[in-house]
């Protein structure tokens, strides 16, 4: 009995282990394709309209949306303290420093990402990647790398987006509805919002970018190596769900450990 | 005249090796193919013939046993070096593998984008010229989920000869083509074969008539392999198995061309 659930815990420590290796290994390659040629500059931009692009209208309405709650909550708690012209910088703070890179990532993760971990996974599983590796094209240039980099450029710009659209969605709930300074919403803003704060939702949008682009092309590729994950379709659709969590909990996770470094 | 061979030494394979029902699929497999010549591997479904192929690919690694492709063991191989001997292979996949985002014409100027100097000019020159050897002018902008199971074989067929490979593997060529067009496939095979002198394995169970084609025949049978250097040869095998496979496949008496004409 021990000796069998010893056996057990060792391979799994194994497995994970190996995983881990793999998944390092595969963002090695995935960095290294951008120096191998040609370089498929084409397939960049096309990632960029897929990834980021048509991203556009889901990061808006969010954006908008979560500015305007922000607007309507904090007005209300600043009443209370009599200070309803910190409102601009309440709602600019907690969407550059938090919301923007983390809504962003994790809108992203369920938008592309999944469609990223899936469409790599049926390439695996319907030979294509194969096909690639013996026709001596690599599947790292070929594919994952134009999906790096495309990711990697879209979720700032995307986070970018989300932030400035936030912040117009909290001056049209505190301005428009209700009745908030409207000189006061921008320049509280424009004295509270600091370098610093600027800074720390750059680096965490391109940290979360890396996270989204590693997780799920990472598991799509690999998908045929899960452990417990099935064949054919059915693979496919489990290792797309387990990336869309891992990815979602690693921008979390890893939202809180930047913050605790950086802040 | 090229002087590629491809050579097996004492190789073992095992699917499930740890589990209770473990599958041995190549049982100490031993041959070498004749250069720039064409032998056909036969034998019954689930034998083991893909996987052999996959083995030369290094897709798979053989449990031990060595794999010598122009004297070099891809089953010691790493990524750098697969690349190196994988540039001198055309492949069709049994499942065909075309990429299903891409058209037909895309599948197959391919290869020649992201290996050669090509301008799109000579591309699409000869591009067109082979979809119309292969019946495919008017499909050029197709994808592959809208063609028939036939054309999409046709469609790797031309994809897998673009690069003038020194050796060509196909995988059931003609499997899900009429007999005219398994004519017409056979009769291309023998004039590029003739043009660019590679030395190719057809995997198929087109018997007899694949054998006018065959120079050496490798029959399959519960992971071991038979090597005839004519068709005829099988013939006259006193193994059993064999003896059953032949009277299976081809009837009682078989005869190509030049046996006609010797008697
Ligand atoms: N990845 C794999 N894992 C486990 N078993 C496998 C795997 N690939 C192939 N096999 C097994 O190996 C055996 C040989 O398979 P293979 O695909 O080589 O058959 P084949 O000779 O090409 O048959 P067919 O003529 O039907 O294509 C089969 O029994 C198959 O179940
Ligand atoms: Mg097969």
């Amino acid at each position: 009995m021990i000796a069998q659930r010893i056996e057990k815990i060792g391979s799994y420590t194994l497995y994970y282990l190996h995983d881990i290796g793999r998944m390092g290994l595969f963002l090695f390659y995935a960095l290294l394709g951008t120096f191998k040629r040609p370089f498929r500059f084409a397939a960049l931009v096309k990632e960029i309209r897929l990834i980021g692009a048509n991203s556009f209208a889901v990061i808006f309405f969010t954006a908008a949306f979560t500015g305007m709650v922000l607007g309507l909550q904090g007005y209300y708690t600043l009443r209370q303290f009599g200070s309803e012209g910190l409102l601009g910088s309440a709602v600019a703070l907690s969407l550059i420093r938090e919301l923007g890179p983390v809504l962003t990532a994790l809108m992203v993760t369920g938008r592309a990402g999944s469609a990223m971990c899936a469409e790599i996974g049926i390439m695996r599983i319907s030979e294509q990647i194969d096909a690639l590796d013996c026709m001596a094209i690599d599947p790292f240039r070929f594919l994952i790398t134009p999906k790096l980099w495309a990711t990697i450029i879209s979720v700032p710009l995307l986070t970018l987006i989300f932030n400035v659209v936030g912040i117009y969605g909290g001056y049209v709930a505190g301005v428009y509805i209700l009745g908030v300074n409207p000189g006061a919403y921008f320049t509280g803003m424009e004295h509270s919002v600091i370098n610093k704060d600027i800074n720390l939702g750059i680096i965490k949008s391109f940290a979360f970018a890396l996270i989204i682009i590693w997780v799920c092309a990472g598991r799509g590729y690999f998908v045929q190596e899960i452990k417990g994950a099935g064949f054919g379709a059915e693979s496919v659709s489990r290792v797309t769900t387990q990336a869309v969590v891992i990815s979602s909990i690693s921008i979390l996770i890893c939202d809180y450990l930047i913050t605790a470094v950086l802040l | 005249m090229s002087t590629s061979t491809i050579k097996f030494i004492d190789v073992y394979k095992t699917f499930a090796r740890n589990s209770s029902n473990p599958q041995t699929v190549l049982d100490g497999v031993n041959f070498e193919l004749k250069p720039g010549k064409t032998t056909v591997i036969a034998g019954g479904s689930g034998q083991g013939k893909s996987v052999s192929l996959k083995l030369i690919l290094g897709l798979m690694k053989p449990d031990s046993g060595q794999i010598l492709v122009d004297g070099k063991d891809v089953a010691q191989m790493g990524k750098k070096d697969l690349k190196e001997v994988r540039m001198n292979f055309g492949v069709l996949f049994q499942g065909s593998a075309l990429f299903d985002s891409l058209t037909v014409y895309e599948n197959v100027a391919l290869p020649l984008q992201e290996r050669t100097k090509a301008s799109s000019d000579e591309i699409r020159e000869r591009v067109t010229k082979s979809l119309a050897q292969f019946d495919l002018a008017g499909h050029e902008d197709k994808y592959p989920a809208q063609l028939s199971g036939g054309m999409k074989k046709r469609v790797g067929l031309a994809r897998a000869l673009q690069l003038q490979p020194k050796f060509m593997l196909f995988d059931e060529p003609t499997t899900g083509l009429d007999p005219a067009k398994s004519l017409e496939i056979y009769r291309l095979f023998y004039k590029t074969q003739q043009e660019f002198g590679y030395t190719s394995i057809i995997v198929s169970h087109d018997i007899p008539k694949i054998f006018n084609l065959a120079d050496q025949v490798i029959v399959l049978h519960q992971g071991k392999m038979s090597v005839f250097d004519s068709p005829e040869e099988i013939q006259w095998s006193e193994d059993p198995n064999i003896k059953s496979f032949v009277e299976m496949t081809m009837g009682h008496v078989y005869q190509s061309h030049e046996m006609e004409r010797i008697q």
